[in-house]
């Protein structure tokens, strides 16, 4: 019972709780039953960091919209309880003495945290290899990564332990492992989503992200989590639109198809899939149009330009002085050096040093000055086409499907996985990736991307797309 | 060359702490004081996930400041983050504002009339304190002070002299404490100033390079400071040297400058727009709106009773020196008292009172009416002026009007014919011999019978008319 | 602009990263590698373009002077790695003078 109760949806789970057909602590038990069973052993997905104990929810929750719904967290929220990490050595064990709003609404909104999540260190990362307590593997092929950063929330909704998931997106964090996996991941608009008690990485690309195991899941989880916060300057007090807009016609839906993200380079099945579902759109009323984003080229290099920038100075407060590690040094700026120096793994003090070196003297205008200006550029190629009549874009979430734990060394090659979602980011627009296929057992995801603060036409349409697709997406 | 032959040249760099109830950028109480580390939310120690939302009290202070030394207050400002390690600098960088700052190009007017051109006026927020000496090999971090909001004032470098410096910081400082804006104490560190200083020979127009001096912790040791250090340069040019730029210490208990161990490093800030905080948008209203609630300035001030009071500009700086001050001589001509007298009365008796018993102004006992009231009985002849001064001293303890004082003490000076006549016509019978000389024409007697009469009434007899008649008789 | 191993050691120490020397040269070689993606941007003319992005940013919302700080739910000392009488202790700086960092 219990256990058909947590293959449904969060609405339904929180229906069934709300009116005593099922306990959260019940709930809670399957949720960790099932947590376990893809952590111990051959089929270690090492997905979770951090669990609830048993009866943590023992107090009954009866009420809210999500009453006893398990949700899973990443690991860079601060939330109570459990430890909040960031996948790094640096702060291992830290408690948080205060929660992330975005984990506060959730709560109150009757959910409970079933567990916190394996990462790329600080968000840093695409498959979640960079993790300090070791790589999650994807559920469909233990063999290749799960997508990154946020990883091990993509698991954590695909193996059914949770309907809902929270990760957090600097450069598509969310939609990458979402496709990797096989669920529904959502970038909202950037101030939609209070960032306050998310551990920042970037804070002019960062947003608060959900996973959904369907649609509705993750529009439900954005619709919850959204509105703004007297503790984040930059979250927007636009009033919250109601995202659980369901399936419906698109007659009269103008989909942009962006030439610039169907490169001859791209997977020819990814590019099949995508293929099929555009002919869903058009079959359900939506008229298809080329349109082109001619400086998509250029946001890998914009975003690693920005990105470790921001990074060099926010992560400048893992300092050994006040929390965290800290290594014994006889003066305090060699206490600094020698914490940050071991407290910190490879990829992260790569893009601190390139964030430091392209902010130091002499190369601010090259870089960081130049950067900001091309981001203008690409932030405007999106807005030329949303005000030119189109609704919604829709591309490949990523070139390829899931790739193999440890294929890719080069960090450049690496940073590439994200071509297709670091745009939504430097431009601040809504994004969502939704399974449309599968590639020899391995997910194909496809995104839509709307304009500012439009994420329900963005639902809208992967409503439609979801219902046509069906159990095909997932064969 | 001689040593006068060597300009000094100077700019200060100014930090004040604005008087807002909570931090710049949380809702944390901005008093210091408390025990260590009390004060401190997951904003200001940095916790990971925390984030800074500014206080618009503290943009409203700034503005007024920005507006008070006569600065472009502009309406879009930027905040950005200076980077660099220190374990009193929880965030590894403080937010503070580099290329578009909160206002630019002001002045500092001086007594004198020179006005001192002012660089720029950008809002930041304060470190923690470290304290070196309190655990052996260890220093402890107090982060109550952390967040607390500041207003950088960089000056132009057109000081040219030590006095130049001490004359703009307390002129500056002035300004500041009638805006309201801070305590501006440099003993609680409120106030702050870095001097940047280097010499040139008198006639080159070329600036040579700087040192900046840190640790000044009072106006006269700035003065002092810049004169060790402007000697120092002019020594080293003279000796063929040259002067490096570098950080130097004030060392108030020995009284020298001395180089700062130079930080291995250079100061490489990477400066970069805050992504936390959007601009700062001010409307053109606003700040206007600012501008009109500032109140008078001193120097207007000044001006204004100079024109209006006939006292002299020396008397008014004495007057204006405190803003409360001000304002109780201001009431005390509003209700009535000769501004002239009424100036002398608060620059002699009511400062001297209040020195003695260190009192502030605002608790003087002496309502400005009363002491107007006072003014008027010397001027109208019924009190003479040490009649006066003893009953200002009863109305020091006691709530009275003047007059009844004087009553009651029997201070009133008395100028009716008869009792005047009863007087004189008793020393007449006392001094027979004088009195008779007088009259047959010894005019130099006259001196000595009004002091005759002085003395019978008690000093009340009004010298004036007791002259009058003591002539009269004298002619009849 | 070739990334030295000057360059990275500057960096490095900006940072306060005590990276082993032995470890520095794979940080030049992958700097120089991903930096040479980032040439491509010098082609594009863009001038002005950030001011012009960030004129179009609407101004920050501020708060009120009220005190209401978020509470701290887990005592200080316990996250800490070194606290005494309410202070947070760190190694002693080479020199106290080094408080040359104006606030
Ligand atoms: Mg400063
Ligand atoms: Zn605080």
């Amino acid at each position: 019972m219990t256990s058909a109760l947590l293959d449904l949806g969060a609405g339904a789970i929180g229906a069934a709780v709300r009116d005593g057909r099922a306990t959260a602590a019940a709930i809670l038990d399957e949720s960790l039953f099932r947590l376990h069973a893809i952590g111990e052993g051959a089929n270690d997905l090492h997905a979770v960091l951090h669990a609830a104990t048993p009866g943590l929810a023992s107090e009954p929750l009866t009420s809210g919209p999500l009453a006893g719904v398990p949700v899973a967290v990443k690991d860079n929220f601060c939330t109570r309880g459990l430890p909040t990490g960031c996948g790094s050595k640096i702060l291992e064990g830290w408690m948080s003495p205060y929660e992330a709003t975005a984990v506060r609404k959730l709560r109150e909104a009757g959910a409970v945290i079933v567990a916190k999540t394996n990462m790329d260190e600080f968000a840093m990362g695409s498959s979640t290899e960079n993790s300090a307590y070791g790589p999650s593997r994807n559920p469909h092929d233990p063999s290749r990564a799960p997508g990154g950063s946020s990883g091990g929330s993509a698991v954590v909704v695909a193996a059914g332990i949770a309907p809902i998931a929270l990760g957090s997106e600097t450069g598509g964090s969310v939609r990458q492992p979402a496709s990797f996996c096989g669920v529904v991941g959502v970038k909202p608009t950037y101030g939609r989503v209070s960032r306050f008690g998310l551990v920042a990485f970037a804070s002019s690309l960062d947003c608060v992200a959900p996973f959904g195991r369907t649609v509705d899941d993750a529009a439900f989880a954005t619709e919850l989590i959204s509105g703004h916060d007297p503790h984040d300057a930059t979250s927007s007090d636009r009033p919250v639109p109601a995202m659980r807009v369901g399936p419906g016609p698109l007659t009269g839906l103008v989909v942009g198809v962006p030439k610039e993200y169907f490169p001859d380079s791209l997977d020819p099945a990814v590019r099949a899939h995508c293929e099929r579902a555009l002919e869903s759109l058009k079959a359900q009323g939506a008229t298809i149009r080329e349109v082109s984003l001619p400086h998509t080229a250029l946001a890998i290099p914009v975003y690693y330009i920005i990105a470790p920038a921001e990074a060099s100075a926010n992560l400048a407060r893992f300092d050994g002085a006040r929390y965290g590690l800290r290594v014994a040094a006889p003066g305090v700026q060699e206490m600094f050096a020698s914490t940050r120096a071991k407290g910190f793994g490879p990829e992260v003090t790569r893009r601190i040093l390139l964030g430091t070196y392209v902010l130091s003297a002499g190369y601010y205008d090259a870089y960081y000055r130049k950067a900001q200006e091309v981001r203008a550029l690409i932030t405007a190629d999106f807005a030329k086409v949303f005000s030119g009549g189109v609704h919604v874009l829709f591309t490949p979430t990523t070139p390829t499907p899931a790739f193999k734990l440890g294929a890719i060394t080069d960090p450049y090659e690496m940073y590439l996985s994200d071509i297709f979602t670091v745009t939504a980011n430097l431009a601040g627009i809504p994004g969502l990736s939704l399974p449309i296929g599968r590639v020899k057992g391995l997910p194909v995801g496809g995104q839509i991307l709307a304009a500012h603060f439009d994420e329900p036409t963005m639902f809208r349409v992967a409503y439609a797309l979801e219902e046509a697709l069906g159990a095909e997406a997932h064969r | 060359m001689s040593a006068g032959s060597w300009e000094m040249v100077v700019g200060l760099e100014v930090h004040v702490q604005l008087k807002t109830r909570t931090k710049a950028f949380c809702g944390c109480s901005a008093d210091f004081g408390d025990p260590p580390n009390t004060n401190t939310c997951p904003v200001c120690l940095a916790l990971p996930g925390a984030l800074p939302v500014l206080n618009e009290q503290a943009v409203a202070l700034a503005v007024r400041a920005a507006l008070a030394l006569d600065c472009a207050v502009h309406e879009r400002s930027v905040f950005a983050r200076k980077n660099y390690f220190y374990p009193d600098l929880p965030k590894g960088y403080q937010i503070s504002q580099a290329d578009r700052p909160l206002a630019t190009g002001g002045r500092v007017a001086l007594a004198d009339g020179t006005r001192l051109g002012i660089t720029r006026i950008h809002m930041e927020e304060d470190a923690g304190k470290s304290i070196h000496d309190r655990y052996p090999g260890m220093t402890a971090i107090d982060l109550n002070r952390s967040g607390v909001p500041l207003i950088e004032i960089v000056g132009e470098p057109e000081i040219r002299s030590s006095v130049q410096a001490g004359a703009y910081l307390r002129a500056l400082r002035e300004v500041l404490l009638y805006c309201g804006v801070s305590d501006l104490s440099m003993e609680e560190g409120s106030l702050r100033v870095d001097a940047n200083v280097s010499a040139r020979p008198r006639g080159e127009s070329a600036f040579r390079s700087r040192t900046e001096i840190k640790n000044l912790n009072s106006f006269s040791n700035v003065e002092r400071a810049l004169e060790f250090e402007f000697a120092r340069h002019v020594r080293t040019y003279e000796a063929g040297g040259t002067i490096a730029q570098q950080t130097m210490l004030f060392d108030a208990a020995n009284q020298e400058v001395r180089a700062a161990r130079s930080k291995e490093g250079s100061h490489d800030y990477r400066y970069f727009p805050e992504p936390d905080l959007p601009p700062l948008v001010l409307t053109r209203e606003w700040i206007e709106e600012q501008r009109r609630t500032l109140p008078e300035l001193p120097a207007a001030r000044r001006a204004r009773w100079v024109k209006g009071f006939a006292i002299s500009m020396t008397e008014a700086e004495v007057l204006s020196a405190d803003q409360e001050l001000g304002a109780y001589f201001e009431s005390v001509v509003a209700s009535g008292g000769d501004g002239k007298a009424a100036a002398n009365w608060v620059m002699g008796e009511v400062l001297a009172a209040l020195k003695e018993t260190s009192q502030r102004i605002d608790r003087f006992p002496v309502e400005p009416a009363r002491l107007a009231a006072l003014v008027g009985l010397v001027k109208e002849g019924l009190l003479s002026s040490s009649a006066a001064k003893t009953v200002f001293q009863a109305m020091r303890s006691e709530a009275l009007e003047p007059r009844a004082i004087a009553e009651r003490d029997r201070l009133l000076q008395v100028g009716d014919d008869s009792a005047l006549e009863g007087w004189i016509a008793e020393v007449w019978a006392e001094h027979p011999d004088e009195a008779d000389r007088y009259a047959r024409g010894e005019r130099k007697l006259q001196g000595v019978l009004v002091g005759f009469v002085m003395k019978k009434s008690q000093g009340r007899a009004d010298p004036k008319k007791v002259n009058q008649l003591l002539a009269a008789r004298a002619t009849g | 602009m070739a990334v030295t191993l000057d360059d990275v050691r500057h960096v490095a120490h900006l940072a306060r990263l005590a990276i082993p020397e032995d470890q520095l040269g794979t940080y030049v070689a992958q700097l120089n590698g991903i930096l040479g993606h980032m040439e491509v941007l010098q082609q594009v003319p863009s001038a002005g373009l950030a001011q012009a992005a960030d004129a179009s940013l609407d101004g920050m919302r501020t708060r009120a002077d009220q005190t209401g700080a978020v509470r701290l739910e887990v005592p200080r000392e316990q996250n800490a790695p070194a606290m005494r009488d309410g202070f947070f202790l760190v190694p002693r700086l080479a020199t106290h003078e080094d408080s040359g960092e104006e606030a």
